[in-house]
């Protein structure tokens, strides 16, 4: 290591901070009980959902992120700075101010909710809006990392497409899009795993009904507040998603290795 | 396979003028169908934006490009067809191979792109590779292809769009010289094979030479010259032509009777000036191999002009050393001469130009040049 060896200390200090907490997770965990308390209906119920809507988010963040990324790629270098910083927000905003701005924008007196109202549509407190606000978080992490492949590619191919004879869709399609392709996985694999463990708006927005909107971090949340599932199944549970969470990084990892990333 | 590669061949037709900043270029090209145009002309002269304006990245302030019947652009009425409809290809420095496809794949492309079936378009890429002499590399990425066989690919891939007009934008400058060689005969028998219309842009007399059969020379936005290669090559009516062309290059006015006298004070004897009138300003051009080099003039022979120069530097030149003198004038010596004579940087000396290897021909016979 080079610099003064001293700093060798908050060095593994830093990492006992992220390791140990963990370690503390495991040992508290009773290993015969994990099956039981994961296939517990209860569980079964939260996973299940935790793993439709995260899938939904991560669906929504493709469809809008992937343009807003090639917008904010292809635009001029000052407004890319406002957009990439608007689009970060999310990013450094607590998510329970997200999920009260989302209920300001959406409930049935906000901003746009009072019209959906007027028609019947009343989107908080049920599955939508657990995708909406798992949406609303998950959407820089998409963004970000395409919106940088985007520019790196630059234009150069999409110029040879279209003396080709090729279409913007086709040229989309075929050149832009695959271009960027080793960027959008790690994008859409960073917005799943954050999807996934999305708490605070959703428990704003989206309440905590089970079946309907108690994904697995709202389950867990609510097992130790003495309701619902048991400690020992919430700990089991919280012991899945970090599982999912390391899972998605080494297949990332792996999968950089294998395109030389 | 007989059919031809590519059959369709069209006159290109370029009167513009377009601004890029504070630049402006103005020019008026007409390429016959099936021939090949050569752009001469230096760092900033116009040949990028003439280019853009064709592809279609640049819209032109005024006036129109028509390839046969069809109008590409026309600032008069507002049209301007983007670039995916215009029908022309282009090849640049850089081959810009879809690094995400195999050699089969970029050249399938564009008749992919244009509708074709996945079974013809991949038949046509593999024809037109075997063309450019890749077989059995159809499967290769171009990660995995050398430099010059990147740029065959590039070169089978525009084609294989069958573009009525091909641009070609310094496509050799970027390979090893044996490469750039290899490359050069390739597409001059491509171009030629598929009678397409072509537009070379190069810094490169020989580029110029193997492919084209007429050339424009562009400086500061304008055509300066244009004809014949031979003609504007072997009368340069520019010091940047004299230079693609080595030649040295004077300017002057003709006193009658075969002398020169250039506009820096020299005499010049040329074999014939039957051109020029007396009194009138004529160009002056002589190959740098005609050129003799000695310390004084005491043997100087019948019908020699001599002039007056000074060392600047030398060179490794064709079979020889190439010397600059001062005064953009150069000369070519085998390296046995040069020895003997022993010059150092500096050192007045006096050149021999026999009369017989200066052709001189009037200044106004061309745009003007600056």
């Amino acid at each position: 290591m080079s610099g003064p060896r001293w700093l060798i200390a908050p060095a593994v200090l830093g990492l006992a901070l992220i390791v140990l907490p963990l370690i503390a997770l495991i040992a508290k965990l009773d290993w015969t009980s994990v099956p039981a308390a994961i296939l517990s209906p209860e569980a079964l119920s939260a996973l299940t959902l935790s793993l439709i809507t995260a899938a939904a988010a991560t669906v929504v963040c493709i469809v809008l992120g992937v343009p807003l990324a090639l917008l904010i790629a292809r635009t001029t270098s000052r407004a890319a700075g406002v957009l990439r910083a608007v689009v970060t927000l999310p990013l450094v905003l607590p998510p329970l101010v997200g999920g009260i701005a989302l209920l300001f924008l959406l409930g049935r007196t906000g901003l746009v909710g009072a019209s959906l109202d007027a028609v019947g549509v009343r989107i908080p407190f049920t599955t939508g809006a657990v995708v909406i606000a798992q949406s609303f978080v998950a959407m820089p992490f998409l963004v970000i990392a395409v919106e940088g492949a985007f520019r790196t590619a630059g234009v150069r191919y999409e110029q040879v497409a279209a003396t080709l004879g090729a279409s913007r869709w086709t040229t989309f399609r075929r050149v832009t899009l695959p271009l960027v392709g080793p960027s959008l996985v790690a994008g859409i694999v960073l917005c799943f795993a954050r999807a996934l463990g999305e708490f605070g708006a959703t428990a704003l927005f989206a309440g905590n009904q089970e079946g309907v909107t108690r994904t697995m971090p709202l389950a867990i949340y609510t097992a130790f507040n003495g309701g619902g599932i048991g400690q020992d199944t919430a700990i089991a549970l919280s012991l899945l998603l970090v599982v999912v969470a390391v899972l998605v990084l080494l297949a990332m990892r792996s999968w950089r290795e294998d395109v030389g990333l | 396979m007989s059919t031809p590669l590519t059959d369709v061949g069209s006159r290109l037709v370029v009167d513009v003028l377009a601004r890029r900043g504070a630049f402006v270029l103005d020019v008026a090209l007409e390429i016959p169908a099936g021939r090949v145009l050569a752009v001469l002309g230096p760092n900033g002269s116009g040949k990028s934006t003439l280019l853009d304006v064709v592809v279609g990245r640049l819209q032109p302030e005024r006036g129109d490009v028509r390839i046969g019947e069809r109008t590409l652009c026309d600032a008069a009425s507002g049209v301007s067809v983007p670039p995916e409809h215009r029908r022309v290809g282009l090849l640049n420095q850089a081959p810009s191979l879809f690094p995400h496809l195999s050699a089969l794949e970029n050249v399938a492309f564009g008749p992919r792109a244009s509708g074709s079936s996945r079974h013809d378009a991949r038949a046509r890429a593999a024809q037109l590779l075997d063309a450019v002499g890749l077989l059995g590399y159809e499967d290769r990425r171009p990660a995995k292809l050398s430099g010059g066989q990147q740029q065959r690919v590039a070169l089978a891939r525009a084609l294989a769009a069958q573009p009525d007009v091909l641009l070609l934008d310094e496509p050799f400058s970027a390979l090893d010289v044996t490469t750039a060689a290899d490359m050069r005969m390739l597409t001059a028998e491509t171009l030629h094979g598929t009678s397409t219309t072509a537009v070379i842009v190069t810094h490169d007399v020989v580029d110029a030479l193997s492919l084209a059969d007429d050339c424009v020379v562009l400086d500061s936005g304008r055509v300066v010259d244009g004809g014949r290669i031979g003609r504007v090559l072997g009368m340069p009516r520019s010091p940047f032509v004299a230079a693609l062309a080595g030649m040295n290059f004077l300017t002057g006015t003709l006193l009658g009777d075969g002398l020169l006298r250039t506009d820096d004070g020299r005499m010049l004897r040329a074999r014939d000036s039957e051109s020029v009138r007396a009194g009138e300003r004529a160009f002056a051009a002589f190959a740098p191999s005609s050129v003799g080099i000695a310390r004084d003039d005491r043997h100087l022979p019948e019908g020699e002009s001599r002039l007056d120069a000074v060392v600047d530097q030398w060179e490794r030149g064709v079979g020889g050393v190439h010397v600059r003198l001062v005064g953009a004038l150069s000369a070519d010596m085998n390296p046995a001469e040069f020895a003997a004579l022993g010059l150092r940087r500096g050192e007045p000396v006096v050149l021999h130009v026999p009369a017989a290897a200066v052709s001189v021909y009037p200044a106004d016979g061309g745009a003007p040049t600056r």
